[in-house]
């Protein structure tokens, strides 16, 4: 349900990117039981990276995908109904950091090279490998950032490229936001905190 | 202590109260059969298929409120499965399946029946397991059993490899404490929100509550016959909700939806507040979404909080056990009065019974409103009458009356045909002293026709009805009214189910006139084992109201006042 005293009708037409944390039981099995909801349930997945978090046995995943906040209420609580998932945060309306990272290879012979160094250094990438005919670079941040970067080196030839797909976290010292429906939501580490 | 899996196995489910099992051996779970000899507490029925074993461990959970449990080998066994498990799902009923795995060894080798059934049952399970260890076995078996009845109800399945059915271990029944962080059934409604609903309801004038299956899995059918009668509200039931308040209290007002009553649906459309208890907003009882109770505000309540706002949004929603949430509500309800609206209601219902084929002329023509009819007053009020799919269920929902809840039993989300035999099958085991029926189509009953030698063999006394109109009828009246009658392979023969019945060692009879309903009846009554009677009707009769699919509810479909055809004969 959404909080009586919002303005539900204009903000839960609005689509826009949702980016949700999940904790994870670390099972096997876990990461296919979270696609397969998705997949049922027909909602698109924009990204989704998962990884061990500092608690054993619990992993993190953030999972971008395009909704409304009506749905994304839903896909919160669906997710919830999957026995292994132990919390969800949407990080959407919360201030909180996004970060992508990105491997690229791109063509920079002896001619381009200085030209591609210049867009490197004014994006803060790194150069990770160097070959006679082509640069490895490395980057991390937002994917609007990613994309910025892509878009400049384009017309030098990208060779091959990579990218996470986004993880984040809210900002300030308080962990977690979690929706009034799911109180009882809890990982490990919150019971001591 | 030293136990096998296999053991363990049985040691969990006689500490979880289980009495009886469906199930079919073969090669991957042979060690539990081999063990099962020595639990003489647990009755073991062989269904004739697997679809059986999981409908009748369905049947099971819907008739008694406890767990049903059904066990089946790898491969196709489990895959056979599968149907009753979906059937399960979609109406939240608590069942647990056990399949035998193959060697942990050789899974992923393609090895003889092996077949990744937790992947395949995964979108249709509330949870399953893989089991790979024996020492896992006590502990998942015990968290299934508690998954399966706890919260939203529903399947689980738990498949368990052959190594670890033969592996011995220590059994200590204490050390296997459950361990699911992640789950929390017992999720609880925000104080803000009963305020609002409250406050919504003491201002409505045209309120209806919408009751569903919550009411009966949670036992509030106390809780909400005071509420109706504190608040003076009309309750419409789903077909699944059939039994939640009595047919005959004044305040319900029949089924909603596709075939509901006309008034009822007509009053849904005309309503100020619509309460909806543990229902889910199905498109069978919605239509049309756009148009639905355009001029309702709405409150929601259902213990799965994935249910709010996801067909219908709401204006309140509250996330809890309607037992204590209808409770709460009834301690701040302040009694009210609705004369007129109850008295439109009336209105509107006095009119549409003219269109009930009861009331038309007796041409010698037998339709299963017939048939239905005369088992309503031949019945108690706890037999339990296990329907099929098709016409005939929307017919029992329409003409018999459920005063008590658990007393029908049917496929209502899935729709399952050949749901109906095996499912009687496992309520007749939860519930030997009650009278059971099965209601079933001439279509669906050859789907599991099987199951009678399962009656024989275990000595059941059901009372089975098979509804012959020589076709697929609910189909059929879909091309009838919207594909230009072209009957495209609906018409469907069926065996001599006379022959059928005593072919399996059992009684047949055959009624083709509305004279022999009530002795049929009454000698199937009056039959220690199981008996068939097939009852030849109208070919050709349509459910009636009817809104058709994505219609608006109140744009119903009736029942032309002009008769039909007598039927010819085949
Ligand atoms: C397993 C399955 N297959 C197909 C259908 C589609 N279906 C729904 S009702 C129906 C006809 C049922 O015919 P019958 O059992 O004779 O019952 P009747 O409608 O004639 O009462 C069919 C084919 C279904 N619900 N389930
Ligand atoms: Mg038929």
């Amino acid at each position: 349900m959404l909080n009586p005293n919002e303005p539900i009708q204009r903000r839960a037409l609005q689509r826009q990117l949702h980016t949700f944390v999940v904790y994870a039981e670390d099972k096997p099995g876990v990461l296919s039981r979270i696609t397969s909801l998705f997949r049922r349930r027909a909602y698109n997945i924009g990204s989704m990276t998962a990884g061990h978090t500092d608690v054993p046995g619990v992993s993190r995943l953030t999972v971008v995908l395009e909704s409304d906040d009506a749905e994304a209420r839903l896909i919160e609580a669906n997710l919830y109904k999957l026995v292994n998932v132990l919390k969800v945060e949407d990080l959407t309306h919360v201030p909180a950091m996004k970060r992508d990272l990105a491997l690229i290879k791109v063509k920079a012979n002896a001619e381009a090279r200085p030209q591609v160094m210049q867009m490197i250094e004014v994006f803060r990438a790194r150069i990770i490998d160097v070959a006679p005919e082509s640069l490895v670079l490395e980057i991390t941040g937002t994917g609007d950032k990613i994309d910025g970067l892509l878009e400049i080196l384009s017309p030098f030839g990208i060779i091959e490229m990579v990218r996470t797909g986004g993880v984040a976290m809210t900002r300030g010292s308080k962990a977690t936001t979690v929706h009034p429906h799911f109180v009882h939501a809890l990982v490990p580490q919150d019971e001591n905190s | 202590m030293k136990r096998t899996g296999a053991q363990l196995i049985w040691e969990v489910l006689t500490r979880e109260g289980v009495d009886t099992v469906f199930g079919y051996p073969g090669g991957a779970i042979l060690p539990a059969y081999d063990a099962l000899v020595g639990y003489e507490n647990i009755h073991h029925v062989l269904t004739r298929h697997e679809q059986g074993a999981s409908h009748a461990a369905d049947g099971y959970a819907r008739a008694s409120g406890k767990v049903g449990v059904a066990i089946a080998t790898s491969g196709p066994g489990a895959t056979n499965l599968v149907t009753g498990i979906a059937t399960a799902n979609m109406d939240s009923s608590p069942i647990v399946c056990i399949t035998g795995q193959v060697g942990s060894a050789v899974i992923g080798k393609d090895a003889f029946q092996e077949c990744d059934i937790t992947g395949i049952t995964q979108p249709v399970t509330k949870h399953n397991y893989l089991v790979t260890r024996a020492e896992d076995i006590v502990r998942v078996l015990r968290e299934a059993f508690y998954v399966a009845r706890s919260g939203r109800p529903g399947p689980v399945l738990v498949d368990i490899t052959k190594d670890a059915q033969n592996q011995e271990v220590e059994f200590i029944w204490n050390e296997a404490p459950i361990a699911l962080p992640g789950y929390r059934p017992d999720l609880s409604a925000l104080p803000e929100e009963f305020d609002r609903a409250m406050q919504l309801l003491s201002e409505s004038k045209r309120p209806i509550i919408l009751a569903g299956q919550g009411i009966i899995m949670s036992g509030a059918e106390e809780e909400l016959r005071k509420l109706v009668e504190a608040a003076h509200v009309p309750v419409a039931l789903t077909l699944l909700g059939l039994g939640g308040l009595p047919d005959g209290h004044a305040c319900n007002i029949g089924m909603m939806g596709m075939h509901g009553e006309a008034w009822v649906n007509t009053a849904i459309q005309e309503a100020d507040l619509l309460i909806a208890l543990g229902m889910r907003f199905d498109d069978r009882v919605t239509g049309d979404l756009a148009t639905y109770a355009q001029n309702a505000k709405k409150i929601h309540v259902d213990i799965d909080p994935a249910e709010i706002d996801k067909n219908v949004k709401v204006d309140v929603g509250i996330v809890g056990d309607l037992k204590t949430v209808i409770a709460t509500f009834n301690e701040r309800l302040k009694p009210q009065k609705r004369e007129a609206w109850a008295k439109y209601i009336d209105e509107s219902r006095g009119e549409a019974e003219q269109h009930d084929i009861l009331q038309a002329a007796d041409e010698g023509t037998l339709y299963a409103a017939h048939v239905i009819d005369e088992l309503r007053k031949l019945t108690r009020d706890d037999s339990i009458i296990v329907t099929d799919v098709g016409q005939h269920q929307m017919w029992e929902a329409q003409y018999y009356a459920h005063n008590q809840p658990r007393t029908l039993i049917t496929s209502g989300g899935l729709g399952t045909m050949g749901f109906a035999l095996p499912a009687a099958i496992g309520a007749k085991m939860a519930c030997p002293e009650k009278e059971v029926w099965v209601i079933a189509g001439d279509g669906g009953f050859q789907m599991t026709a099987c199951e009678l030698q399962t009656c024989a063999q275990e000595g059941l006394d059901l009372n089975i009805a098979v509804i012959n109109n020589g076709y697929l009828g609910m189909v059929r009246q879909w091309q009838e009214m919207f594909y230009d009658k072209r009957y495209s392979e609906t018409p469907i023969s069926s065996p001599d189910f006379v022959k059928l019945a005593e072919a399996h060692g059992l009684t047949g009879a055959r009624v083709e006139t509305v004279q022999e309903v009530a002795p049929a009846v009454q000698a199937s009554q009056g039959n220690a084992r199981t008996i068939l009677t097939e009852f030849r009707v109208v070919p050709e009769d349509a459910v009636y109201p009817m809104v058709p699919s994505g219609k608006a509810l109140d744009k119903m479909i009736r029942r032309p006042r002009k008769e039909p055809a007598i039927r010819q004969d085949t």
